[in-house]
C-alpha cells in the first residue's frame, strides 16, 4: 500500500459560525483518480481548498508527504489581461521556473491543449473552452503532482465541454492524481475511480465508482443521484 | 487686453522662466523674496519696475502679494527678505519690534472714493471726511477690504476722522465687509451700486467698472505712503539681506525713483516718488 | 453673454499665438500637477492595493480616515504644509516655500487619498473574485496585489486621470504654498483667480477655457487608449468571446 500523497483528520472547517466541513478523514494516493459529489452547499468545493491547502483546517489536521505540488481549476479560470503565453509564463513564474526552462515549458504546454497557434492572442479574447484549456495548460506546465478541479466544465458548451473532457480523460490515462468536485455523472462515471459522497459537510460514502453507482451507496446518495439523473 | 497680456509677456520673457526648478532658491541663481500688497501687484508697478531692477542688478525679484497684515506676518516668520507695504504706523511696530532693520519711505500714491456715477449719498467733492460722514448717516451701501490690509487700515482711520464713533460695522447698516482684496471689493461695488476706498492704481486698471466712477478725489489726507523694509539678519539669519539691500538702495536711488515716475497707465502717473523726504 | 464671446475668442487668440507667457503658466500647472500625481501614484496604488488585500486590526476605520480625506479642502492642506514649510515651521531649512516644489508636495498630499481609496475599491472587487485562484496559483498577498494592479492597469489609468483633475483644478493650496508669483508659481488656477481679482473676467474666462480644453485634451487621450484596449483584449468583464460577441463587441 503506498503512502498517502495527502491525508485528511478528523478535519472541522468553521467559516464564522457556519460548519463547513465536519470530521472529514480521507485519504489520497498517488494516481488515484477521487470525485466528490454532493449537492451544492454540501462541502465537496471547501473540501477541493483544504486538499489543496489553500484553506487551513480549523480543527484537525492536514498531512501531506514529499511536497506535492498542487494545482486548480476553477469553473471560470481567471486569466490576466495578457497574451495566452503570457498566462502560462505567469503561472510559471510563480511556481519559480524561468528562463529558457519556462519558455520551453511553455510552448510544451499549449501545444498539449492545442493552443499553440493562440499563443499570443489575448488571453480574454479566446472562447469559454480555449480558456479552460488554457487554464489548464497554465496548471499543467508546473508539472503538478496533484491535479484538483472544481467544476471545470460547469460553464462550458457541448462542444468545449468534450474539448476539456478529452484532455482529462488523456491525463488521466498518464497516472496524474486527480481530484474533482463535480455535478456532470458521465464525467464521474469516466474519470474516477473513486467517488466520495458529501452531505452537510460530512462524508457519507467513500466507495469505488462501480460500487457507488451500482447500488452500494447510503440511501441519502441514492436520493441525491435520482436528482441529479438527467429524465 | 490680448495686447496687454502679450506686452506683459515680452517684458517676462526677459529671463530664461520655462525651467521647472523645483526646490530651494536658497543656493541658487541671485533672487529675493519680497512681501508686498496685492493693490501693489494689481497696480502693475512690478511688472514695469522688476525687469528694470533685474537689467540692473542681475536679481531676481519674486513678489509675494498678500494683504499689508498678512506680508508683515510673512516677514516676522521669516519667509520674505523684504517688504514693500504702506501702512506707516504698523511698518514702524514691525521695525521697534526688532524685524526689520530700518524703514524707508519710498513713493506715495493716493486713494480715491469711489461710488455709482449718480452718487445717490450726494458725497461727491474733494472732502473725504464731509463724505465719509454723509454715507455714516445714509442708506447707500459702503463696501469696505476688512482684511487688515494698509487700505483697510486707512479706510478706518479716515471713518474716526469722519465722527464715527467705534465699528462703522455697528454704526450704520449698509457698510459690508468682504475680507477680501481690492479688485473683488471692486467687483461687489460694481454689482450692487455700492461706494468703495480704492487707491487708483487698482482703480486705474480695473476692468469691470459698471456704473462706478471716482467721487471724492485730491483730499491731501487720501494720499498713501508706501515705505520698503529689509528683513532683519539677527532674527533671521537665512534670508538674503544683501540682496534685498541692494533693492532697498536702488528703490530709493534716483534710477528706481524715476523708473517709478515712469509708470503710467493711460499716460496719467500713479505712483510718485518721494524717498529721502 | 458678452462676456462669453468676448472670452471664447480672446481664448483662442491666447491659444492660436502661443503666447510665451500662456505656455510658462500652462507649461508649470501641468508639471507640478503631473509630477505630484506621479508621487501621488507612487504612494498611493500600493497602499490602496495593499489596503485591498490584506486584513489587519483597525482596518475599518483606516478606511473611514481614507474616506474623509477624500475631501479634503485644498485651502486647508495648503495651511497645512504652509506651516510646515515656514521658515518659522519644522521643515523651514529645505528652502521649499514659494516654489514649484512646494506646491507639488500640497498637490501629492491631496491626491494620494484619492488614489488610494479608488485603487482599493478596485482592487478589492477582483482580489474577491479572483484572489483564491492567484493564492492558488502559489502567488503570496503582496505579488497578489501587484498582478491585479497591472492586471487593472486601465482602470488604475483612469483612476490617475481622477487625482490629476482634483491636482490641476485646485486652488487654494497652490495659491497659499507658491505665492503666485509670477513667472515662477503661477499656474492656471492661480492666474484665474487673479485676472479675476483684478477685474478682467473676460480674461480669466479665456484661462479658464484654455484649462478645460488641456484636461479635456488629456481625457479624449485616455478614452482613446481604453477604447483600444478593450478591443484588443476582448472586454474588462473577462467574459469568454462569444458571450461578448452576442452583446456586439468586437473581438481582438
Amino acid at each position: 500500500m503506498a503512502e498517502a500523497l495527502i491525508t485528511l483528520d478528523r478535519v472541522l472547517l468553521r467559516y464564522g459560525t457556519h460548519e463547513a466541513l465536519r470530521g472529514v478523514n480521507l485519504a489520497v494516493r498517488r494516481g488515484e483518480r477521487i470525485a466528490f459529489i454532493g449537492a451544492n452547499g454540501s462541502g465537496k468545493s471547501t473540501l477541493l481548498r483544504v486538499l489543496h491547502g489553500l484553506l487551513p483546517p480549523s480543527e484537525g489536521q492536514r498531512r501531506v508527504a514529499d511536497a506535492p505540488r498542487m494545482a486548480m481549476l476553477f469553473q471560470r479560470p481567471f486569466l490576466l489581461r495578457l497574451s495566452a503565453e503570457a498566462n502560462v509564463r505567469v503561472g510559471l513564474w510563480l511556481a519559480g521556473v524561468r528562463g529558457d526552462e519556462a519558455r520551453a515549458r511553455c510552448a510544451e504546454a499549449l501545444a498539449r491543449v492545442g493552443l499553440a497557434a493562440e499563443a499570443k492572442r489575448p488571453a480574454r479574447a479566446l472562447s469559454g473552452g480555449q480558456q479552460q484549456r488554457l487554464a489548464l495548460a497554465r496548471a499543467w506546465a508546473t508539472r503538478p503532482d496533484v491535479l484538483l478541479l472544481d467544476e471545470p466544465t460547469a460553464s462550458l458548451d457541448p462542444h468545449a465541454k468534450r474539448e476539456v473532457e478529452l484532455l482529462l480523460d488523456e491525463l488521466a490515462a498518464q497516472g496524474m492524481t486527480l481530484l474533482m468536485a463535480s455535478h456532470q455523472l458521465g464525467q464521474v462515471k469516466r474519470l474516477a475511480e473513486r467517488v466520495v459522497y458529501l452531505e452537510h459537510g460530512r462524508v457519507l460514502a467513500d466507495l469505488p465508482v462501480q460500487d457507488f453507482f451500482d447500488g452500494a451507496a447510503p440511501p441519502e446518495a441514492r436520493l441525491f443521484l435520482k436528482g441529479e439523473l438527467p429524465w | 487686453m490680448v495686447n496687454r497680456f502679450g506686452s506683459l509677456s515680452r517684458r517676462v520673457a526677459l529671463g530664461a522662466l520655462l525651467a521647472l526648478g523645483l526646490g530651494s532658491a536658497g543656493a541658487q541663481d541671485k533672487s529675493i523674496v519680497m512681501a508686498s500688497t496685492t493693490s501693489t501687484e494689481q497696480s502693475g508697478l512690478f511688472g514695469h519696475l522688476l525687469p528694470i531692477f533685474k537689467a540692473a542688478t542681475g536679481i531676481e525679484t519674486k513678489v509675494v502679494a498678500l494683504g499689508t497684515g498678512q506680508a508683515l506676518d510673512m516677514g516676522r516668520r521669516g519667509d520674505a527678505d523684504l517688504l514693500f507695504v504702506h501702512d506707516q504706523v504698523a511698518e514702524e511696530k514691525y521695525v521697534a519690534e526688532g524685524y526689520g532693520i530700518r524703514r524707508m519711505p519710498v513713493m506715495y500714491n493716493d486713494f480715491v472714493l469711489i461710488g455709482p456715477k449718480a452718487d445717490p449719498a450726494g458725497v461727491k467733492g474733494s472732502d473725504i471726511t464731509a463724505a465719509l460722514g454723509k454715507l455714516a448717516k445714509g442708506k447707500t451701501a459702503f463696501v469696505s477690504r476688512g482684511d487688515k490690509s494698509g487700505t483697510h487700515a486707512a479706510e478706518l482711520r479716515y471713518w474716526k476722522a469722519a465722527g464715527v464713533a467705534g465699528s462703522p460695522k455697528e454704526a450704520f447698516a449698509a457698510y459690508q465687509e468682504c475680507g477680501c482684496g481690492m479688485g473683488p471689493a471692486l467687483n461687489i461695488a460694481a454689482s450692487t451700486g455700492a461706494y468703495v476706498l480704492a487707491d487708483r492704481g487698482t482703480w486705474l486698471s480695473f476692468k469691470n467698472r459698471a456704473d462706478l466712477d471716482i467721487v471724492v478725489q485730491g483730499d491731501k489726507r487720501l494720499f498713501n505712503q508706501y515705505g520698503v523694509i529689509v528683513t532683519s539678519p539677527t532674527r533671521h539669519p537665512h534670508t538674503k539681506t544683501t540682496l534685498a539691500w541692494t533693492f532697498a538702495e536702488w528703490i530709493v536711488s534716483p534710477a528706481g525713483q524715476k523708473a517709478i515716475a515712469d509708470y503710467k497707465i493711460g499716460g496719467e502717473q500713479l505712483f510718485f516718488p518721494n524717498a529721502g523726504q | 453673454m458678452n462676456a462669453f464671446a468676448e472670452s471664447l475668442s480672446t481664448a483662442w487668440a491666447l491659444i492660436a499665438g502661443a503666447d510665451a507667457q500662456l505656455l510658462q503658466v500652462v507649461g508649470l500647472s501641468l508639471g507640478v500637477s503631473g509630477t505630484a500625481c506621479l508621487l501621488a501614484a507612487a504612494f498611493g496604488l500600493a497602499a490602496g492595493a495593499a489596503l485591498a488585500v490584506w486584513r489587519f486590526p483597525g482596518r475599518r476605520g483606516v478606511l473611514v480616515l481614507l474616506n474623509t480625506l477624500l475631501a479634503l479642502p485644498s485651502v486647508v492642506v495648503g495651511l497645512v504644509v504652509y506651516l510646515l514649510l515656514s521658515r518659522s515651521g519644522p521643515l523651514g531649512e529645505w528652502g521649499l516655500l514659494f516654489t514649484p516644489g512646494a506646491m507639488v508636495v500640497a498637490q501629492t498630499i491631496l491626491v494620494v487619498p484619492v488614489v488610494a481609496a479608488l485603487t482599493r475599491e478596485a482592487i478589492a472587487a477582483t482580489w474577491k473574485a479572483n484572489g483564491e485562484q492567484l493564492q492558488s496559483l502559489g502567488a503570496g498577498r503582496a505579488t497578489a496585489a501587484a498582478l491585479l494592479l497591472w492586471d487593472e492597469r486601465l482602470t488604475v489609468l483612469t483612476v490617475l486621470l481622477a487625482a490629476f483633475g482634483r491636482a490641476i483644478s485646485e486652488v487654494g493650496a497652490v495659491m497659499i504654498v507658491g505665492g503666485n508669483i509670477a513667472g515662477h508659481t503661477r499656474v492656471m488656477t492661480t492666474a484665474i483667480a487673479l485676472e479675476t481679482s483684478k477685474g478682467d473676467l473676460p480674461l480669466a474666462l479665456a484661462l479658464g477655457v484654455v484649462l478645460l480644453s488641456v484636461v479635456l485634451g488629456l481625457n479624449v487621450l485616455i478614452a482613446a487608449v481604453r477604447w483600444w484596449s478593450t478591443h484588443h483584449h476582448g472586454g474588462d468583464t473577462g467574459r469568454p468571446a462569444e458571450a461578448q460577441a452576442a452583446t456586439g463587441a468586437a473581438n481582438g
